[in-house]
């Protein structure tokens, strides 16, 4: 069944309803052209989400799905990821959701590495709500809620995920479906738990967030992709890439082949120092902003040593006797 | 007579014979009372008494050494049959200090017999207690029968050649204290001697030492006639079977594991730490061979986020923690109640309000359980009467929990949960039938009910054919598709209480111990049931005609419970709050309550409840 899979099978019957033009379409687009490919039956699949326009995500999939509250997605998706591990389980989640209320579990759940797949869509502020500033929204952005400019520095998403030691980081864009699908497929195929931040345009209260950098004639020059395996180069030329000096990252011009002090990006490297460094990239100026895949970390996951544990515990005592247990310790009979 | 086959000389001192005997240990928090005291229990469950016991320590782990913070405290109660409560006064009290002195004599019952460590009391030990005055010299005991005993200075005696250095040899002074406990009352050490080598396996030293501190403090007794005599318990026969010792937490985690057991369900157990909580997570957590999976939480929310998870998933999600911890719930649990998933929810409580008095016991949490959601959001609520009781109430919220597909509040309190009594072991087969709503896959709707009880069928994520999505916005009846229409909610909150309400179809009525209708009813919940019970009986036997009603489902109430009431003239409740149970029953039944509260930290004693219903059948 897995095999003939395509994505209307995974389009449920319910009227989608973002507003005309959200950068929500697009990516509910590329999920439901990669999950076909991933040879998972569809009743298999589990999708969480939390509160927020992200999160009505689940009711337009035809999977097993669950709306939960405000920011508990990752934690419910423990539960249901360790009572089940064949499952596979994503969780849709917004800046707000994920980084505001959600930020304890998103966190716990990264460092436990609990095999589920987090898309944390930032469109930088509060939709559901009307508009308000996100701790993904930059210092000084005016919303209702912040007339004179948000005084409070917004979070960097990546570098969260990766000091929470997320395995599998990474980040993608809306409009870029290629590219989407790339990472996407790449984070369902990784054991582990992946986050992916996901740049999506909110049109109604932050229109236009990301197009400095992803609009069609400037992304070339203002992104770079990390491409494992692949050096890191970027510009409409291809005539740039990030190379070391010493503990700084630099950007060097080339002609022809790309010269060897140009970075070869191995993102499977547990020491996250590099992975950090290009989440901080485009702190500098004139650096490109980074998309692609950050980290990707092979090691056994939590539900893995979770029932490793119950697997040893049966091979050495046997599976539980309950009458056994209820009579254990000191005894009498009357 | 449970006694000294310990290979020791043939006992001859005077026997005196008692009906029961509450005793109460106490010492420094680190002079390892509890370990003391449940060994001292262990044995006499042994040696087949009845018995209640009543653990009491302090919130600081370490409060200042020789201090009253830091005085903490065991308490145990035996007799033949029918102890109900840990006792209202020791009989017996060994002080390890002054400060366990000051604390606990208030307590005692007159000339009551208090053991105290002398080498304790220098005069920098009476300064640290607040004691200006030797209490053994300035006459102030003279009510008591006091046996001073070199405690320190004859335990460092007994390990003298092994070497070991002053603070290894005084930490064995416990010891000795619980040799000359079993010496007065003829308990059998063996089970204490084999719980030391298992648990000093590995280290011949201590084991070695101990051993030697409890057998010296028989001994020392036996040799000195440091008491006048000796205590004899007679045992009575309780109903046949095989009994063990169980504390409530236990009991509860034992309860929710036979549960999943008998619905072929795995566990699920998501925890957070907290006090009084901890011990049933830690229980839990040993099960492995069970398959079930504990999962200690990033935080109380996660706790029970998680577990919800978990039963979406076809497990059966449990959760446990005390008043804070079921605060920060409320929200999840709503969840719980729109997606209508089982899930049991353990509240284990404690004083409050806020941190409060986490090692103290309350029940104030009884409203809070029915009501403490936002909007309409009904939710089942069990508790447990008695220590043992834990295991068949535990068992009953997730036998509800999942016929029905809702979350169930099953309510502990601190007292319950570290005091035990002997427990009749149940047959695992005679455990009621746990049926789990099946869906249909022939017509299968997440929301279409079964008429029974209207349950929605529980299909689970991996199941071919039957992809659906839950969530907390409101559903449409039968399809679960989101709905805003206005009826549909309308119908939906009713569908919702009517749900909740049809669990008194299959849970049993209220029985009434006591004269079926009369003058006087006392109705109560939770862990005043011992005190309760004492009171009843002590008042029959005083000549009062007075019933008693232990409720153990309190949402939906027992169809019966109204008739119940309205057969007495008169309806007392205690309760270890402000009259929770009296503002529902008043509000539910339009009856007249007087009630009766205490909110001390500290259990009712049954001499107040006696001293209550005399005062109200006479
Ligand atoms: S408010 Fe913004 S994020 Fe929400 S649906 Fe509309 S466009 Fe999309």
């Amino acid at each position: 069944m897995a095999t003939t899979l395509t994505n209307k099978d995974f389009k449920s019957d319910q009227e989608v309803r973002w507003c005309p033009g959200c950068g929500d379409y697009a990516i509910l687009n590329s999920v439901q052209n990669v999950f076909p490919k991933l040879g998972i039956p569809r009743e298999k699949f589990v999708v969480v989400s939390g509160i927020g326009c992200a999160s009505r995500f689940p009711y337009y999939m035809d999977t097993y799905g669950f709306h939960t509250i405000h920011g508990r997605a990752p934690a419910v998706a423990t539960g249901v990821k360790m009572a089940n591990p064949e499952l596979s389980v994503w969780v849709v989640s917004g800046d707000g959701d994920a980084l505001s209320i959600g930020g304890n579990h998103l966190i716990h759940a990264m460092r436990r590495n609990v095999d589920i797949k987090v898309l944390m869509f930032n469109n930088r502020i509060y939709g559901l709500t009307k508009g308000q500033a996100s701790p993904a929204s930059e210092l000084g952005k005016k919303t209702k809620s912040t007339p004179m400019g948000s005084a409070d520095a917004p979070f960097n998403p990546l570098a969260i995920a990766l000091g929470a030691n997320a395995r599998f980081v990474a980040r993608s864009v809306d409009i870029m479906a290629g590219h989407l699908r790339v990472v996407l497929e790449a984070a369902a195929r990784h054991k582990g738990s992946a986050f992916v931040e996901i740049f999506q345009n909110c049109n109604i209260f932050n229109d236009k967030a990301f197009d400095a950098w992803t609009e069609k004639d400037v992304r070339d020059d203002r992104m770079v992709s990390l491409d494992p395996g692949e050096p890191i180069v970027f510009g409409k030329e291809k005539n740039r890439g990030i190379a070391l000096d010493c503990l700084e990252p630099k950007v060097v011009s080339f002609d022809g082949d790309v010269p060897d002090e140009v970075l070869r990006w191995d993102p499977s490297r547990t020491d996250p120092t590099l992975s950090f460094m290009m989440a901080h990239l485009d702190d500098r100026p004139n650096f490109p902003l980074p998309i692609g895949i950050f980290r990707q970390v092979d090691e056994p996951t939590y539900e893995q040593r979770v029932h490793e544990q119950i697997e040893t515990a049966q091979s050495k005592r046997g599976k539980g006797d309950l009458q056994g247990l209820l009579a254990s310790g000191n005894t009498w009979v009357v | 007579m449970g006694t000294a086959d310990s290979g020791t000389m043939k006992d001859p001192s005077t026997k005196t014979e008692l009906p029961s005997v509450v005793i109460r240990l106490a010492g420094d928090s680190g002079d390892g009372m509890q370990l003391t005291g449940t060994q001292f229990t262990t044995s006499t469950a042994l040696s087949g008494h009845d018995l209640a016991t009543l653990p009491d320590f302090p919130a600081e782990i370490r409060a200042p050494a020789g201090t009253m913070n830091g005085v903490s405290g065991y308490q145990i109660q035996f007799a033949g049959t029918d102890v109900h409560t840990p006792g209202d006064s020791p009989d017996v009290l060994v002080a390890m200090n002054p400060a366990a002195l000051r604390a606990n004599v208030g307590d005692l019952v007159r000339n009551a017999l208090v053991l105290v460590n002398v080498d304790s009391f220098k005069p920098k030990d009476l300064a640290k207690a607040g004691y200006e005055n030797n209490p053994l010299e300035d006459g102030s005991l003279s009510g008591y029968r006091v046996i001073e005993v070199e405690l320190t200075r004859l335990t460092r005696q007994a390990v003298d050649d092994l070497g070991l250095d002053t603070r290894s040899a005084d930490r064995c002074k416990n010891f000795f204290a619980l040799g000359m406990m079993f010496w007065l009352f003829e308990r059998p050490m063996e089970p204490t001697e084999k719980w030391l080598r298992e648990k000093f396996a590995n280290r011949e030293l201590i084991l070695e030492a101990n051993l030697r501190a409890l057998k010296a403090g028989w001994a020392y007794c036996e040799a000195t006639e440091v008491f006048a005599e000796r205590y004899v318990v007679p045992r009575a026969a309780a109903e046949p079977g095989t009994y063990r010792n169980i504390s409530g937490n236990t009991a509860t985690a034992l309860g929710l594991l036979a549960a999943a057991e008998r619905s072929d369900l795995q566990l699920f157990y998501g925890s957070y730490p907290i006090t009084p909580a901890s011990d049933v997570l830690h229980e839990v957590a040993k099960y492995k061979e069970f398959g079930a999976v504990s999962f200690q939480a990033e935080d109380e929310i996660s706790a029970v986020a998680a577990a919800i998870g978990a039963s979406y998933a076809g497990s059966l999600g449990t959760t446990c923690t005390s008043g804070p911890g079921m605060a920060l719930k409320a929200e999840a649990m709503g969840l719980a109640t729109m997606v209508e998933l089982p899930l049991v929810v353990c509240n284990i409580q404690r004083g409050g309000p806020s941190t409060g008095l986490p090692t103290k016991t309350e029940q104030a949490d009884l409203l809070q359980s029915l009501f403490g959601r936002p909007s309409e959001t009904p939710t089942p609520v069990v508790a447990a009467a008695t220590p043992s009781d834990c295991f068949a109430m535990a068992y009953e919220a997730a036998r509800i929990a999942v016929r029905s597909m809702t979350p169930v509040i099953f309510l502990s309190d601190g007292y319950l949960a570290n005091g035990a009594e002997p427990w009749r072991i149940p047959n695992v087969e005679d455990l009621p039938d746990i049926p789990v709503p099946q869906p249909n896959p022939e017509n299968f709707l997440p929301y279409l009910r079964e008429p029974e009880t209207l349950a929605r069928p529980w299909a689970r994520p991996g199941t071919p054919g039957m992809e659906h999505r839950v969530g907390g916005l409101e559903k449409e009846d039968g399809t679960g598709n989101v709905s805003y229409t206005a009826e549909n909610h309308e119908r939906m909150v009713h569908l919702r209480a009517e749900k909740i309400q049809k669990i008194a179809d299959y849970i049993p009525e209220q029985s009434v111990d006591g004269p079926d209708s009369g003058e006087l009813l006392v109705v109560g919940w939770g862990s005043t049931y011992g005190a309760i019970t004492g009171a009843v009986e002590h008042a029959r036997r005083e000549g009062l005609s007075v019933s008693h009603a232990h409720i153990r489902y309190l949402n939906p109430f027992p169809k019966n419970l109204g008739d119940v009431l309205s057969s007495y003239r008169k309806v007392l409740i205690p309760e270890m709050n402000l009259g929770q149970l009296a503002l529902l029953l008043r509000g539910m039944y339009g009856i007249e309550t007087e009630s009766f509260t205490k909110v001390q930290g500290k259990p009712f004693t049954e001499a107040e409840v006696f001293t209550k219903i005399r005062e109200m059948a006479s």
